[in-house]
């Protein structure tokens, strides 16, 4: 017996117009991440002494390209895929339409956002990396377009707050589809994130590039932006897990064991929210008892992850029994790897393994002090939003593309390829970066043109990551062609549905689990949370100090 | 099937929860007992009306005498400030076994300050002063680099910390 995760699932029209602009966004994302590949792959080649920039159109620097790396990547072309993918996913949940006017006005707010961002760094007036430190001082379109991608992402919650309503207008008393949930939880979790940048940037950074306030405070905005900075990721993650429990196991023709598992492990991620102390470890000003606080904190929202790890490799485990595996592992090499939805995604998942074990190690307090700034962080990183992130919104798009389109996949096996280059690439790089940060090598910084003696354990480091970055830049490029071509000159199909799960058992109407879905109670713990452990902080902070004069030399 | 599976998930979770519980224990015995401190919260520079953040730092105390000083037998205190893009002083001379107090900061943006090899590692914020101990038991030449972007040349900025 099981159960499916979504409201109808006798079937489901997207509306046209609305299948256009989900499209569109993701598309916008596709093709800022290829801008954001090939920045990457003269990153990777930089470690390794060769130097490339110059070759490149319009960028002047390292770290020109850089930051175009970073919030290409890393804002823009996640922000995009979460519009539009959970967008979709969340209409499907609910079985219902979304609002095609909203649905437009995020896509148009994040589309002149993307222009005026990525306009300022390619004028070089915006070398100030992913994380714009004050008193870095970028051009105002920086700061403008960044507002309004956060903003496209609270025009695309509303839409989703909309359709909820609605569907508990019309479905009183019944459990929100587990499909719908995870994305609505997504959101009101990311709403409640964002807003640290959103006051850094609105209040202090737009404001002062235009020259109403004289100087920046550094250790405010800093605060300000690692409040969303570390929740940032996890908004990056959601989507993914939304793909990983709501339609993997019914790619591998598995299921999930438990509805409720899945909704505590999102509610686990909304409810521990404040936890951006942690990039702060190592700076001046922030007592040690709050870092040890929010260590702790950290350490606990692994619980959902491997929570996480464990339904989700239990639903491939089904999968793979089902279809003849046996043994302790032999199940695992009976999943349908020949699929390149699924191939990319549980390599996805295998890379996320080790970034979750560097993870803790850079959570782990005082041991930060071993690795803080170092190129282990970008291993990390890379194994985590680079490759669990990536590859499964690869992964995710080698059956979204096609549904979208009604085109078939123009080729597995070059899909395939992709996801492999990509996979094994990751993993060099990674063993790269991560030794060179035990050997003492800086992140973000251009190893290339240094003026002293490479230290001991730099040299393998460096060609290990312009190897690896080398094949994932490879891979990518792959990916590229294959949804170019499945876009292009794919042949026209017919695909009535998203391949979403079910569940083994029926989520109940009665007992503690329909608490779950009281929104309200568990944004309320969030809040207190927040406040409890940035409150005090933050207030110890006014008068701010906003007289430190901006910088320009990039 | 189902109940199976929840009683791995309920095993699979503790061992988890003891692992990262355990961890966390010993985090807290390296920092409280071996004194593998982080760097806290030292102290605020702040310019007055009118003031430079640079005059400001070279009027308040270390920071009006910088460079190297030995304080007790093998006790040393480096005052150090940051601007973009070099770190002063370029380069101190230690013995082996020197135990140093590292007082740093910025005078115009956000820079790092690392000692590649070593766990000295902290950020430097105008406005704040940072602080760390390390003892150095082996000769060698060590990297002081800024390991925070701070513009076009910051891959040029470091210094020497030379321990003989």
């Amino acid at each position: 017996m099981s159960t499916p995760i979504v409201a109808a699932p006798d079937g489901f029209a997207l509306p046209e117009e609305q299948r256009r602009f989900i499209k569109w966004t993701i598309y916008l994302g596709f093709i800022v991440l290829a801008f954001g590949v090939l920045n990457g792959l003269d990153q990777a080649l930089n470690y390794a002494h060769i130097d490339i920039f110059r070759f490149f159109p319009g960028m002047r620097t390292y770290y020109q390209g850089l930051t175009a790396h970073g919030v290409f990547n890393a804002i823009i072309m996640t922000f995009a895929f979460a519009n539009g993918f959970v967008a979709l996913l969340v209409a499907r949940g609910l079985g219902t339409k979304l609002n095609s006017g909203i649905l437009a006005a995020s896509f148009f707010t994040i589309l002149i956002g993307t222009l005026l961002t990525a306009g300022a760094i390619v004028s070089g007036s915006a070398s100030v990396l992913y994380t714009f430190y004050a008193p870095l001082e970028a051009s105002w379109p920086f700061y403008l377009g960044l507002a309004l991608v956060v903003i496209s992402t609270w025009i695309t919650s509303l839409n989703l707050f909309l359709m909820l309503a609605k569907f508990r207008r019309e479905h009183p008393g019944e459990r929100i589809p587990l499909l719908a949930y995870m994305g609505v939880v997504t959101y009101i979790f990311w709403d409640i994130a964002s807003a640290g940048i959103a006051i850094e940037v609105v209040a202090f950074l737009l404001p002062w590039s235009l020259g109403l306030w004289h100087g920046a405070d550094p250790m405010v905005d800093r605060t300000l932006f690692w409040f969303t900075g570390h929740p940032i990721v996890y908004f990056w993650l959601l989507p993914v897990y939304m793909s990983w429990y709501g339609t993997i196991p019914r790619q591998v023709n598995g299921a999930l064991f438990s509805d409720s598992v899945v909704r505590i492990g999102f509610l686990l991620f909304l409810i521990i929210i404040p936890v951006g102390f942690h990039h702060q470890f190592v700076d001046p000003g922030v007592p040690l008892g709050l870092k040890f606080a929010v260590a702790v904190l950290t350490f606990a929202l692994f619980v959902p992850s491997l929570m996480t790890a464990f339904s989700v490799m239990y639903a491939l485990e089904i999968g793979g029994r089902r279809a003849g595996g046996s043994g302790l592992i032999g199940w695992f090499f009976r999943i349908p790897w020949k699929d390149p939805s699924v191939c990319a995604q549980v390599l996805a998942m295998l890379a996320f393994m080790l970034g979750g074990i560097t993870g803790l190690m850079n959570a782990s307090y005082n041991m930060n002090l071993e690795i803080h700034n170092t190129t282990f962080v970008p291993g990390h990183f890379h194994l985590t939003v680079g490759t669990a992130v990536a590859l499964s919104i690869m992964g995710i798009a080698y059956w979204l593309v096609p549904y979208l389109e009604q085109k078939e996949l123009w080729s597995a096996k070059v899909a395939l390829v992709s996801s492999w280059l990509y996979f094994i690439g990751v993993l060099i790089f990674a063993r790269g970066m991560i030794s060179g940060g035990l050997a003492g090598m800086p992140r973000r910084t251009a190893i290339s043109l240094i003026p002293y003696a490479e230290p001991p354990g730099w040299k393998l480091a460096g060609i290990l990551v312009g190897v690896g970055g080398s094949m994932m830049f490879a891979g990518a490029l792959l990916f590229f062609v294959v949804i170019g071509m499945t876009v292009v000159a794919g042949k026209r199909t017919r695909i009535a549905d998203i391949p979403y799960s079910v569940t083994i058992p029926k989520p109940k109407s009665a007992g503690w689990e329909p608490k779950l879905d009281r929104l309200g109670y568990w944004i309320a713990i969030a809040l207190v949370l927040c406040v409890v452990v940035y409150g005090p902080f933050l207030a110890s902070q006014f008068p701010l100090q906003l007289n430190i004069p901006g910088f320009r030399a990039f | 099937m189902n109940h199976e599976a929840e009683r791995y998930e309920r095993f699979f979770l503790i061992v988890s929860g003891v692992f990262l519980v355990g961890f966390l224990v010993v985090l807290a015995y390296t920092s409280i007992h071996m004194r593998v401190m982080l760097p806290g919260r030292v102290g605020t520079i702040e310019a007055k009306p009118g003031e430079s953040l640079a005059a400001a730092v070279f009027r308040t105390p270390p920071f009006n005498h910088l460079g190297l000083t030995k304080v007790g037998p093998d006790e040393y205190q480096a005052v150090y400030f940051a601007q973009a893009w070099a770190f002063f002083p370029r380069e101190i001379d230690l013995p082996v076994g020197a135990r140093v107090k590292f007082i740093a900061t910025s005078v115009d943006i956000t820079h790092g300050f690392f000692i590649a090899g070593t766990r000295v590692n902290m950020m430097l914020l105008p406005g704040q002063i940072s602080e760390e101990t390390y003892t150095f038991h082996k000769p060698g030449k060590y990297l002081l680099l800024c390991h925070e972007y701070c513009g076009l040349l910051h891959h040029t900025m470091h210094a020497w910390v030379i321990v003989k």
